[in-house]
């Protein structure tokens, strides 16, 4: 180490302004800027909005304006969903938005994202910062940026931009996007959202915002580029003109405004709406009892073998300041694709606040800029740069379950509410990605809609909905199975069946889900793909006594083509995972199941793949359960007679479906002698449940309770996998070693095993 | 004054305790969290989310693996309501869920002027109001 004994403590003028020329000189590369990464809140006003506002501003008028801009985005957002090629277009996955100059977004399409509100001022304020006065760049007029690489700021990297500055006189006074969940990008597995990624370059095309419209014009050079560097350039080309098209036309009525009400007066609304969510959200935060309000999540698995990670999150209010923070968070894991950069957390953090705490507010990138977020850079919710991300959703659905279960509490008292009591809401894409080619001959990676099948919705006064909408999108569709089927070459055998007793149980349930059966055919090659968790752990739980989902397997059927077998025999067309996996109808089949991260899978054809849609998480305590719902759950087939015996102590007559009233009254009282008997005070309970560290051969990531702040560990050495606790910054590097050499170790040391007792002497070299 | 703060639990104000909505009796300090007036049970996930596929075949059945996860039950002692499903790794401490400032609290309700009980609702709708009203007069929901 070199020590400079007569360093100056600081740097004249003159001298930084030689350091900083030196460095804008030879600066190699304009990576993502920490400046810009690590803030959520809005931009201070600008002088030009300083000015607009202090001339005067019009309530009234700046209502019309707001009115008409979201009239603007409304129809953008419907030719993107009209004319766009992205399955996830049509299903209603994307948004249009316009921002202010900084790049706050201040009004967001009423469908749509709303998870976009808290993330596109990234790129914005990055094209600010490095392009604008970058000769070789520059904003012009007609000039239209793209952009997907999340560590510049995005939900995930299947989702694409295109942004374009608003300008009058050389000046930008404001931006209009639109963002499209493409699907395909070029990643490691085709979809776009691999789970296999294992470093960032497998996590598909890694576009910083750049220019790819010029002063009107594609680029053609550049768009070549990107076509080549994905498995679907008929998509590339068409959306990318999809996005163009709905842009301009939200362009052309916000012209029309600016025209009529003047730029100032234009600037000024923009600003105004910024300024109004941020003041209401400290009012409304205000109204919230102060305390703190923690929850602990887990999750199970790399989508490669079966972990447990623990996503923190504590928040705390006190007077009109919220805090959350994330730390205790597991660690990022380098070769798996789970982690996600801390700017997707929040933007899913910003969809619970504005589609689930406060509705009614304008989508503007202020209904969360006030609130301080607290993280360590290195966990698996906030990943470095060098961290893979291709299934982030893992984690930022986690910001978002974290957001909504915690609002619950914090609400709960208020005299005045923006939305309903819920419970949990499910939070995996369980759903197929797919890939190869097609029976027209083009090659392919996308996704079945059944994304937008996730249950949930219970309430302290009614049932949850059976695959009612993602989280991240009310409005989104789980669309028409059969038109797909005529696109691509498998077909949903089982589509949409509810899986019996697959509900979070509760006085008021969580709503279910449906399971899915696929066989491809008649194609030379094509694959099927999972990213999710919760296979062995729930992913998400319930509220006040009510439970959360179960668990979801993947089963699969390989070895055998079940079309065969039923054109000879008709009759064997009538499967369940239940059924084919428990009864094994066809003889010739390898009958087997995973955890729901499965990396591309070749299909042949006929071969089965089965996943089920998760539930959503119940309300209040089974036993409350109106005793009739729960008979009528029954005779639907709903639930079975030992779930309506054992969960919500109800007995009935399984011929008739009569309830017996005195036998449900013996059954419940019975069942509530039974919580007295076996249940055990608090302090006593903890000390008989409470271990030092986890399990000893559970690979466990995150703090051990809350009380330290360090986090327990297993990284693997040259001896094999290592517990430690220590802080984060302290942790050496994790990376899980392939699970298929585990495996082949465990087989050989099985084989060593059974050749030293029968004495079979075999000599193999090294 | 009782202030509901879950759908099973009130603070009493005057008193400064956590009390069960349902029957009334004493959960503990509300300083402190009201899991420790609770009763707690560990549950096997097994036994609520039951296996759709044969258990003794397969490792993934639906149910969650007893190993990673257990559900931690909480009751009321006085009247054995189940008012939180807590799921954690096994031997993991219990979250701390909710800690209040009683104090604050208080003032925010004397600031308020209002009886919180009285005012208290599920949330904005017509079918919210319409649904509640219902299930009130058939004693489903306090
Ligand atoms: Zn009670």
């Amino acid at each position: 180490m070199t020590i400079m004994d007569n360093r100056p403590s600081t740097l004249t003028p003159q001298e930084q302004q030689w350091v900083d020329d030196f460095m804008d000189e030879t600066t190699l590369f304009l990576g993502p800027d920490p400046e810009i990464m690590r803030s959520h809140s809005i931009a201070e006003r600008s002088a030009h909005e300083e000015l607009a506002i202090a001339a005067g501003v019009d309530r009234l008028q700046i209502e019309r304006i707001r009115k008409r801009i979201a009239g603007a985005l409304d129809e953008g957002y419907e030719m993107c969903e009209a004319q766009g090629a992205a399955p996830g277009a049509k299903w209603g996955d994307l948004t249009t938005a316009i921002y202010t100059a900084a790049g706050d977004v201040s009004y967001l399409s009423c469908h749509g994202v709303i998870a976009f509100s808290a993330i596109l001022h990234h790129p914005i304020r990055y094209i600010m910062k490095y392009w604008k006065d970058e000769p070789t760049v520059g904003i012009h007029e007609g000039d239209g940026f793209i952009h997907n690489d999340a560590r510049y700021g995005n939900v995930h990297n299947t989702d694409q931009s295109m942004i374009m500055p608003i300008m009058r006189e050389g000046q930008i006074i404001a931006w209009v996007a639109a963002t499209i969940h493409e699907g395909e990008n070029g990643a490691c597995e085709p979809g776009g959202m691999p789970s296999g990624s294992e470093t960032p370059f497998d996590d598909g095309l890694r576009m910083s915002p750049f220019k790819i419209v010029e002063r009107g014009e594609l680029r053609r050079d550049l768009l070549t580029f990107l076509q080549h560097s994905v498995r679907d350039p008929k998509l590339q080309l068409a959306d990318l003109k999809v996005k163009i098209t709905a842009v301009r036309k939200i362009m052309e009525r916000v012209d029309k405004v600016i025209d009529e009400v003047g730029v100032d007066t234009f600037v000024a609304a923009l600003r105004t709406t910024v300024e109004d969510v941020d003041l209401e959200v400290r009012r409304r935060i205000k109204e919230l009892p102060d305390g703190t309000y923690r929850m602990d999540q887990f999750m199970d698995s790399t989508l490669k073998e079966n972990i447990l990670i623990k996503f923190a999150c504590k928040v705390t209010v006190k007077g009109d300041h919220m805090t959350v923070d994330l730390r205790g968070t597991g660690p990022e894991i380098l070769n798996r694709a789970i982690n996600s950069p801390l700017c997707s957390v929040k933007s899913m953090m910003m969809q619970a606040i504005l589609a689930f705490w406060w509705p009614d507010l304008p989508r503007s990138t202020s209904a969360m800029s006030c609130i301080e977020i607290i993280s360590d850079e290195g966990t698996w919710a906030d990943a470095s740069y060098d961290a893979p991300m291709g299934q982030s959703l893992q984690a930022s659905f986690r910001g978002f379950s974290a957001m909504q279960a915690l609002y619950s509490r914090m609400s709960f008292s208020t005299p005045h509410k923006y939305s309903n009591v819920v419970a949990n809401w499910f939070n995996q894409i369980n759903t197929f990605l797919w890939g190869g080619i097609t029976q027209h001959g083009d090659s392919v990676g996308n996704l079945c809609a059944d994304l937008n099948g996730m249950p949930g919705g219970a309430k302290p006064f009614r049932d949850g909905e059976d695959a009612v909408s993602p989280l991240f999108c009310a409005m989104a569709d789980t669309a028409e199975q059969e038109v797909m089927e005529e696109e691509v070459p498998f077909m949903q055998l089982v589509s949409k069946r509810l899986v019996r007793d697959n509900m979070g149980f509760g006085k008021f349930t969580g709503g279910m889900g449906y399971e899915m059966i696929v066989a491809s055919e008649g194609t030379p090659q094509w694959g099927f793909m999972t990213v999710t968790s919760g296979a062995k752990f729930s992913s998400i739980y319930g509220m006040y006594g009510g439970y959360g989902c179960g668990t979801y397997p993947l089963s699969m059927v390989k070895g055998t083509n079940v079309y065969e077998h039923v054109r000879q025999d008709p009759s064997k067309f009538d499967l369940s995972i239940e059924k084919v996996m428990n009864e094994r109808p066809f003889e010739d089949g390898r009958y087997s199941t995973y955890h729901m991260g499965l990396q591309f899978d070749i299909a042949k054809d006929g071969e089965l793949y089965m996943i089920s849609q998760g539930a959503g998480g119940g309300y209040g305590d089974p036993l409350e359960r109106d005793p009739h719902a729960v008979v009528r759950d029954a005779e639907l087939g709903r639930v079975s007679q030992k779930v309506a015996q054992d969960i919500f102590a109800v007995v009935y007559d399984p011929e008739t479906f009569r309830l017996d009233v005195a036998g449900t009254e013996r059954a419940r009282a019975a069942a509530r002698a039974a919580r007295l008997e076996r249940g055990t005070p608090f302090a006593q309970f903890c000390e008989q449940f409470v271990t030092p560290e986890p399990p000893k051969d559970l690979l466990y990531y995150g703090s051990w309770g809350s009380e330290t702040s360090d986090i327990t560990a297993t990284v693997f050495t040259i001896d094999g996998p290592e517990r430690v606790v220590a802080p984060l910054e302290e942790l050496p590097i994790v990376m899980v070693p392939d699970r298929r050499e585990v495996k082949i170790a465990q087989l050989e040391a099985r084989i060593h095993e059974l050749e030293s007792k029968h004495g079979d002497v075999a000599h193999r070299k090294a | 004054m009782r202030v509901p703060m879950t759908e099973y639990l009130v603070i009493d104000l005057d008193t400064e305790r956590w009390v069960c909505r349902v029957c009334a009796h004493d959960m503990g300090d509300a300083h402190d969290t009201y899991k420790a007036g609770a009763l707690v049970y560990d549950r096997d996930p097994s036994e609520i989310h039951q296996p759709i596929i044969d258990p003794e075949r397969y490792e993934y059945t639906f149910s969650p693996d007893p190993n990673y996860c257990r559900i931690l039950e909480y009751y009321c002692p006085g009247c054995a309501t189940q008012i939180e499903a807590e799921y954690l790794p096994p031997g993991h401490p219990p979250t701390i869920d909710m800690l209040i400032d009683v104090d604050a609290l208080r003032a925010q309700w004397a600031e308020r002027g209002l009886d919180a009980e009285q005012v208290f609702t599920y949330g904005p709708g017509e079918d919210a109001q319409k649904y509640t009203a219902e299930l009130k007069a058939a004693g489903l929901v306090r």
